[in-house]
């Protein structure tokens, strides 16, 4: 009741209605994502069913086809798809969108979609074989790189639109802070915008024309630069919108206030400057890269680590004074107050946890030389299901159990509340023994990305292998669980009972001190960031090209085609 | 009561966060750990 | 801008922290010489064996000294090349004593390959263009698997050798 109460105290600037014909581009975003959850979890299931030696796959399908599904669907489509439909859902609560952005953000999902087709199709007739790295010299069919080009495109069009959008906002409102929200989704959409710059140029300038025959060899190092130029901030766009939730929705759900404003905005603004200059962190174990080089961009990596360092701080935060506030007493009697039986926040706060270990792997692994302990093997694998296949998909759930019932003019029922909780529940025993088991066997040196293999019958293998038994065990829990919240959504969307549900976005206390003007200079922001990588890219790009072997020509018998 | 508590809370400047502090002081050490840990193993290698 | 007394400490160890472990790695790799293998030396990909050490006689284990070993390895899709043993049969196995420097180098003839001498750090890219080099000291006995670590095609898990240090 209380709380009830303190909703109301101050009007909120930020709460827009959102109408029919947006809820339909909001969900159309999110629907791509949970339809490719479907698919993407059932190659999961194959993958840890073959790798446990007991499952083959019918005769003209290969594991390797169906981990290229598994990897581009879920590490790629579902990511970008739901990523942008809930950009656009904050922007549209937030600043609002007009009819014209609205025209141009279903451009952009069209562009998207008929990109993600055509690489489908690909990888489905097995001309595409390549994962979702596509490393040269390993050619798939044009079409695979030119969908991808496509689905890029796409996003930028619609990370225009939100930039658009917040331009416009400012105009009417010149003298207001942006919304928190709003803030946060422009950070993420400029570093998308400027980390895919570099696999687009990979893949207009490199690939296109070398899988095309008019360029007859193709730069495999520069590639795999521009690729991992692209790859490190890629995992921080995932994170970002997770990140999102945690600062400015979860304080709401659980009945507190954003713990503050300008911290949250320093944290985004940090993601900005040192997401996009670390992807040699990536290529540690690479023979043409010079290792000063690798070590400066393994310093600029551990900064990335303090923004995340700052948000666990708030998080714990927000809920000891939202906790104490409800009379919490003693050391951790808030721990008590937090609203466990709400999936919106249990959901969630899994992920939160699983970014505790996920983070740790993650220092691990970009400690330099230390990388070669685990690099390329299925450690790396644990690790990025721990922090994008828990961490940012229990977010993501716990973010549609409220924003598709918004948008759909419906309920979360208490009944499909208990379901999400076991869902969450589910997700959570599956991917602690997938993951674990995957963490362990790394250590123990199985490679990542590979079949079922007896590897001639070493000693160490066996032990592998019954790692490889605990995976399928986990991955076929973890497939329970994405089939129940295909079910949760499917419920949501057309079937829940009629009626409002509301769009939580947290406020900062009454007594909050102001936010800098400064956080507004998003030419400074840019301009830090663009300096960044320059500095930590140029000299070593450069040595890389007057020391460039001979190009490679493409490959195609590699991958069966 | 609950109410006059709730009114202090929000105009205390410096909130009650010994909780907090504690959790991450335990966070930061399972890093430490796990990264020594793993630190270990790389140097017996 | 303003900071919780706790979230000042709490910043200032957790950022000691990454400066600690920072440091501990810098003083590997710059003054003990632990980098990861990055030796930028070229080679040109359509002909590996115009560098002496991917000559086929060359290929697999060679002692150059007492208690020093080099290992040259050509990979190719689905293959690491060790050489040939006297009865002319292709090498799958090496064998080395426990405490020897051996020097591993590798090349691919074709797509980009994984080199994970698995459980030890020995674990390296092989790149179209340049030769991966990585010295080791074997300490501890054992069987050790070598697998393609890096996907390379339909074979990938069919790519690998084995490497006995015996007492
Ligand atoms: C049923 C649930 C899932 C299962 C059983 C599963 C299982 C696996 C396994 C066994 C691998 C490694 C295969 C290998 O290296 O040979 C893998 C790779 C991967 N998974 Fe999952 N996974 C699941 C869900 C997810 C989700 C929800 C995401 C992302 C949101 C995801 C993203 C990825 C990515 C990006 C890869 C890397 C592919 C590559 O190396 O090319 N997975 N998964
Ligand atoms: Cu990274
Ligand atoms: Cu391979």
């Amino acid at each position: 009741m209380e709380l009830a109460k303190k909703d109301h105290e101050q009007p909120s600037v930020q709460s827009l209605a959102i109408s029919k014909p947006e809820s339909r581009l909001y969900m159309s975003f999110i629907s791509v994502a949970f339809i490719s959850l479907l698919i993407g979890g059932l190659m999961g299931l194959l993958q840890v069913f073959i790798r446990s030696g007991k499952f083959t796959l019918p005769a003209g399908i290969d594991y390797y086809q169906i981990l290229t599904v598994h990897g581009v669907i879920l590490g790629l489509v579902l990511t970008t798809y739901f990523i942008i439909g809930f950009h656009f859902s904050l922007m549209g609560k937030t600043v609002g969108i007009s009819i014209k952005q609205r025209k141009t953000a279903w451009v952009a999902f069209w562009i998207m979609v008929i990109g993600t087709i055509m690489t489908a199709i690909t990888i489905l007739f097995g001309e595409a074989s390549v994962l979702y790295t596509f490393y040269a010299p390993l050619r798939a069919h044009p079409a695979f790189y030119i969908g991808l080009a496509l689905v890029i495109i796409g996003s930028w069009i619609a990370g225009f639109v939100n930039w658009r959008q917040l331009a416009l906002w400012k105009k009417a409102h010149p003298d207001e802070k942006s919304p928190l929200l709003a803030f946060m989704v422009t950070v993420n959409t400029v570093m998308w915008f400027i980390a895919s710059l570099g696999v687009a140029v990979a893949v207009l300038v490199q690939f296109i024309p070398w899988s095309l025959g008019y360029a007859e060899t193709i730069n495999v190092l520069i590639s795999r630069t521009l690729f991992w130029y692209f790859g490190h901030p890629l995992v921080y766009f995932w994170l970002l919108p997770a990140y999102m939730a945690w600062y400015a929705i979860i304080p709401k759900i659980i009945g507190g206030k954003i713990f503050s404003d300008s911290l949250a905005r320093l944290s985004f603004v940090l993601f900005l400057f040192f997401s996009i200059p670390v992807g040699f962190h990536h290529q540690l174990t690479e023979p043409g890269i010079d290792p000063t080089w690798k070590f400066i961009q393994v310093v600029l990596t551990f900064m990335v680590v303090i923004p995340s360092l700052m948000t666990a701080f708030s998080m714990f935060a927000t809920f000891e004074i939202t906790g104490r506030r409800k009379g919490a007493k003693g050391l951790f009697g808030w721990f008590k107050k937090l609203p466990w039986k709400d999936v919106r926040f249990l959901a969630p706060f899994i992920g939160m946890l699983a970014f505790i270990p996920g983070g740790a792997g993650g220092i691990i692994n970009a400690s330099h030389q230390m990388n070669a302990l685990i690099h390329n093997t299925i450690w790396v694998t644990g690790h990025f299901h721990l922090t994008v296949a828990t961490t940012v998909m229990l977010t993501f759930f716990g973010i549609s159990y409220w924003l598709i019932p918004y948008l759909r003019g419906r309920k979360l029922t208490p009944n499909i509340n208990r379901l999400g909780i076991i869902q969450a529940i589910i997700w959570t025993v599956g991917m602690t023994i997938m993951s674990g088991a995957m963490h362990i066997e790394g250590l123990l040196g199985a490679p990542r990305r590979s079949s079922y293999s007896e590897y001639g019958g070493g000693e160490q293998v066996s032990e592998w292998i019954g790692y490889q038994m605990a995976q399928a065990i986990g991955g076929t829990i973890l497939f329970i669980g994405i089939v129940l919240m295909v079910y949760i959504f499917i419920k949501l969307t057309f079937f829940a009972p009629k009626g409002e549900e509301e769009f939580p976005i947290a406020e900062e206390e009454v007594d909050a001190q102001p936010t800098p003007a400064f956080f507004e200079n998003w030419k400074l922001w840019i301009g830090i960031t663009v300096a960044l990588i320059l500095a930590a890219y140029t000299i070593p790009f450069i040595e890389i090209i007057q020391t460039s072997p001979p190009g490679s020509v493409p490959f195609d018998f590699p991958i069966g085609r | 009561m609950r109410k006059r508590k709730d009114h202090q809370a929000s105009e205390n400047e410096k909130p009650n966060l010994i909780g907090t502090f504690i959790s991450v002081m335990l966070l930061g050490a399972f890093i430490i750990i796990t990264w020594f840990g793993a630190y270990a193993l790389f140097i017996s290698r | 801008m303003h900071l919780h007394k706790f979230e000042k400490i709490w910043l200032v160890c957790g950022i000691g922290s990454l400066v600690v472990f920072l440091f501990i790695v810098g003083y590997g790799a710059f003054w003990q010489g632990t980098h990861p293998q990055s030796h930028g030396v070229t080679i040109d990909p359509y002909n590996i064996e115009s560098n002496e050490a991917f000559k086929p006689e060359n290929l697999g284990l060679t002692k150059v000294d007492d208690d020093k070993y080099i290992v040259n390895i050509a990979a190719s899709a689905f293959n690491y090349d060790l050489g040939k043993d006297e009865e002319g049969n292709a090498v799958k196995t090496i064998r080395i004593p426990k405490g020897s420097t051996v020097l591993f180098q590798a090349a691919t003839k074709d797509v980009v390959h994984g080199f994970h001498v698995a459980g030890t750090n020995v674990n390296m890219m092989v790149e179209p263009g340049y030769v991966s080099s990585l010295e080791t000291v074997m300490d501890n006995a054992g069987t050790y698997t070598i697998v393609c670590n890096e996907y390379c095609g339909v074979g990938h898990h069919m790519m690998y050798a084995t490497v006995e240090v015996y007492e």
